[in-house]
């Protein structure tokens, strides 16, 4: 079974997402999946991208392999892009090994230099360092020669414009002490410091590869693709990307449509929450326009294709957030804007140290070792680890809780919020209908054990959620025969003899279904669309937290108004995207750094436009994509927590500031004294990092 | 100075061996799936053992 990944092996390799592996029991079970489907060579999972990359011969086709997870209990996706998606991680590693090697071994010469190796030997160990050293340095430190290249080419300088000074005027005095057999080499120190920093961004690749892996993983599991039944009445699977106008698309009730269209027959009714923030279902019929992304409810219809991918409805959508998109890019990293501080100061610092050597009469040899002695001190390292190090433990943190961020600049925007945006259909409220807690409550031990029988066997929304709260309540479906569903109508079966049904009432009772077992009086369940547990919680830490909220909603007035009242918050409804975006943007004007949390693509221009934003995992492509942090789980205390945790990654990052600030204060006179040896250079660099390192580590509980 | 000339190669190949094999094994991807390999420590290697009607493994599992 657990064929190495590379195996040549005959046959085809297909690679399938498997979003819902999360632990080796999954990745054993997965794996043993295709034990009984012969064709298939071997099977190995990937837990970290949630994927299974299967070998098999011609005759296994993929629907196969997808029916085998499915037995198992894993829904399965093939994926598309054969390729991986790029990692941030691996060009970072061969770096790294290469300076850690490198410096291990030039650090094991300099400590005999040190301990009093002279004459021929001390130049034999210089010579050595020098030969592993170079290139090495030449190698590792390509990542920092390229962006700080970059940043120059702009006439900017970023963090890595001083770290690359340093390093390649490091470099070029030591080997000049090389070959002229002088005594002190400062290639340890060089090597030393790319290492911390090298681990920095490491870390800092980390989180966002595995927040990525994440949103990715949740992006995949919308269905993407449509039935599409052709002239003679044949039925097949088409990818959204392969649809085109005029095709007809068989959408059955719990479906979501993968492009606009107009309907051709059958009734039904449609949830747009996701599309415009509206709650209420809209009644359809032949002849209706029905837009992507919205969510058949009721009954099957056949729809012919009018526009595909991102067509009419979206293009405006689409501009806004373009448009959007430029200005968040303009925003400058704390770390970036600290090196435009430092980067000079610094500078300026080595130069004088020159120059006042220079007119003590010191030669011009002696006053560039002290030049450079005052770059190296003064260690970028401190201040290169200070600000990835702390987001990436507090990302980690985070991520525990269910909350990914999907970039480090993302926490430092977060802490400066003071206004909260809050759209109201799938973020203040779960966007899915849950039938009334009180009926629930009031159902006897078998009504409830037929009734989650019923409901589990149709994937009519109303079923799902009334599925959904009754096995969180730990109710045990029981054995039913003969089930049978009649689209739009309901769910028939017998349940010992007895005829139960789960279906439409009669008259119009709002959004509800009817339970009716034969010989007892029949219930009706009422649905609503359900606040998120903990809103009230969470609202009350946002305002602790002096974080004013407000509700902006697509939704109808009056269903605002309701949830405004139940929540105490101000709100809007009826807001239009365009009209989201400049309600951000005048709240910006106003001064305030806004957070806006929303779901749909009519929060997409908001989301993109305002200071920081977030998204629940259960959001649309659009939301997933333009949201700072994604946050899975019901709980709204997500908000509140990640306001915290940024709030708590920004005290740290200052903290690490001002411990960079102080040591640079203590060392940088020894430096311009010219008392600085490498030995305590090497020392006073790595105690630095240590440091700032140790202080960043405190926020492992920053999630709270 | 004789044992530098040996030692310090010795030292510096050691290394490099060490360099090498972490290259290795970056190239044939054991670094792609991090948490799964952490995982994986914890499935029970059952497949190769067969379960008889009593229940019991007839496989040796050690």
């Amino acid at each position: 079974m657990n064929a190495p990944a590379r195996e040549e092996a005959p046959g085809t390799c297909s690679v399938l997402n498997v979003p819902g592996m999360h632990c080796a029991g999954c990745m054993a079970k997965v794996e043993r999946a295709f034990g009984n489907l012969p064709g298939v060579t071997s099977a190995r999972a990937n837990l970290t991208a949630r994927s299974v990359e299967v070998i098999h011969d011609g005759q296994v086709q993929i629907p196969q392999i997808v029916d085998a997870l499915a037995a198992v209990g894993f829904e399965a996706q093939p994926r598309e892009d054969i390729a991986p998606p790029p990692s941030a991680v691996k060009p970072l590693l061969a770096p790294l090994a290469v300076a850690a090697f490198a410096g291990m071994n030039v650090m094991l010469l300099s400590v005999s230099v040190w301990a009093g190796a002279g004459g021929a030997t001390r130049d034999l160990f210089h010579w050595i360092s020098a030969l592993i050293a170079v290139p090495a340095i030449a190698y590792s430190g390509r990542p920092f020669f390229t962006s700080a290249w970059a940043a120059l080419k702009k006439w900017t300088t970023n963090m890595d414009v001083p770290i690359s000074i340093g390093v390649i005027l490091a470099t070029a005095l030591s080997f000049y002490e090389v070959v002229t057999g002088g005594k002190d080499a400062w290639f340890d120190g060089t090597l030393m410091l790319l290492v911390f920093l090298l681990i920095g961004r490491v870390l800092d690749a980390m989180m966002r590869d595995r927040a990525r892996a994440g949103v990715d993983a949740l992006l995949r599991q919308a269905a993407n693709g449509a039935t599409v039944v052709d002239d003679s009445g044949l039925t097949g699977w088409v990818e959204a990307r392969r649809l085109a106008p005029g095709m007809v698309m068989r959408v059955s009730s719990g479906e979501r449509l993968a492009a606009d269209g107009t309907i051709l027959s059958g009734t039904s009714s449609f949830d747009q929450s996701l599309l415009t923030g509206e709650s209420a279902p809209v009644p359809v019929g032949p002849g209706a326009d029905v837009l992507a992304g919205t969510l058949n409810l009721d009954a099957p219809v056949d729809v012919r294709v009018t526009a595909t991918g991102h067509g009419t409805a979206l293009a405006e959508i689409a501009q806004l957030m373009e448009a959007a998109s430029q200005s968040k890019s303009a925003y400058v990293r704390v770390a970036d804007r600290a090196a435009r501080l430092y980067a000079p100061a610094v500078h300026t610092l080595a130069a004088l140290a020159f120059v006042g050597w220079m007119i003590a009469g010191a030669g011009l040899y002696k006053s560039l070792v002290v030049a450079i002695a005052v770059l190296i001190i003064t260690c970028p390292c401190a201040l290169g680890l200070a600000v990835p190090v702390a987001q990436v433990v507090a990302a980690g943190a985070l991520m525990k809780r269910g909350i990914m961020v999907k970039d480090g600049s993302a926490l430092e925007r977060m802490a400066g919020v003071d206004r909260a945006l809050l759209d109201k259909t799938g973020t203040l409220t779960m966007g899915r209908p849950v039938p009334d807690p009180a009926t629930i409550e009031a159902m006897g031990v078998e009504e409830a054990a037929v009734a989650l029988a019923l409901a589990s066997n149709s994937k009519h929304p109303l079923s799902r959620g009334l599925a959904a709260a009754l096995s969180a309540r730990g109710v045990r479906a029981e054995t039913l025969a003969n089930v049978h569903e009649e689209p739009g109508r309901g769910l028939t079966a017998l349940w010992h003899g007895r005829t139960v049904s789960l279906g439409r009432p009669e008259r119009g009772e709002g959004t509800a279904s009817v339970l009716a077992i034969d010989g007892s009086p029949p219930r009706l369940i009422r649905f609503a669309d359900a606040l998120r547990p903990d809103a009230a919680e969470a609202l009350a830490r946002l305002s602790a937290l002096h974080v004013e909220a407000s509700i902006l909603s697509g939704d109808a007035p009056e269903a605002v108004a309701e949830v405004a009242g139940q929540t105490g918050l101000a709100g809007r409804g009826g807001v239009s995207p365009a009209a989201k975006q400049d309600a951000t943007i005048a709240l910006q004007q106003a001064g305030h750094k806004v957070l806006m949390v929303g779901d749909g693509l009519n929060d997409g221009p908001a989301l993109m436009k305002a200071d920081a934003s977030m998204a629940p995992g259960s959001a649309s492509d659009v939301g997933l994509h333009s949201a700072d942090l994604v946050f899975t789980g019901d709980s709204l205390l997500a908000i509140p927590r990640a306001v915290r945790a940024a709030r708590a990654t920004m005290a740290v990052v200052k903290q690490n500031f001002a411990l960079a600030v102080i040591y640079n204060v203590l060392a940088v006179p020894l430096a311009m004294a010219g008392m600085v040896t490498p030995l305590i250079a090497a020392v006073a660099m790595s105690a630095s990092s240590l440091l700032v390192v140790g202080n960043s580590l405190r926020l492992v509980r920053a999630a709270k | 100075m004789n044992n530098l000339l040996f030692l310090v190669p010795i030292a510096i190949g050691m290394g490099l061996v060490g360099l090498a094999s972490f290259f290795w094994a970056m190239r044939n991807s054991q670094f792609d799936d991090l948490d799964g390999a952490a995982a994986r420590i914890l499935i029970d290697d059952e497949d190769e053992d067969e379960i008889d009607s009593s229940g019991k493994r007839t496989g040796d599992s050690g």
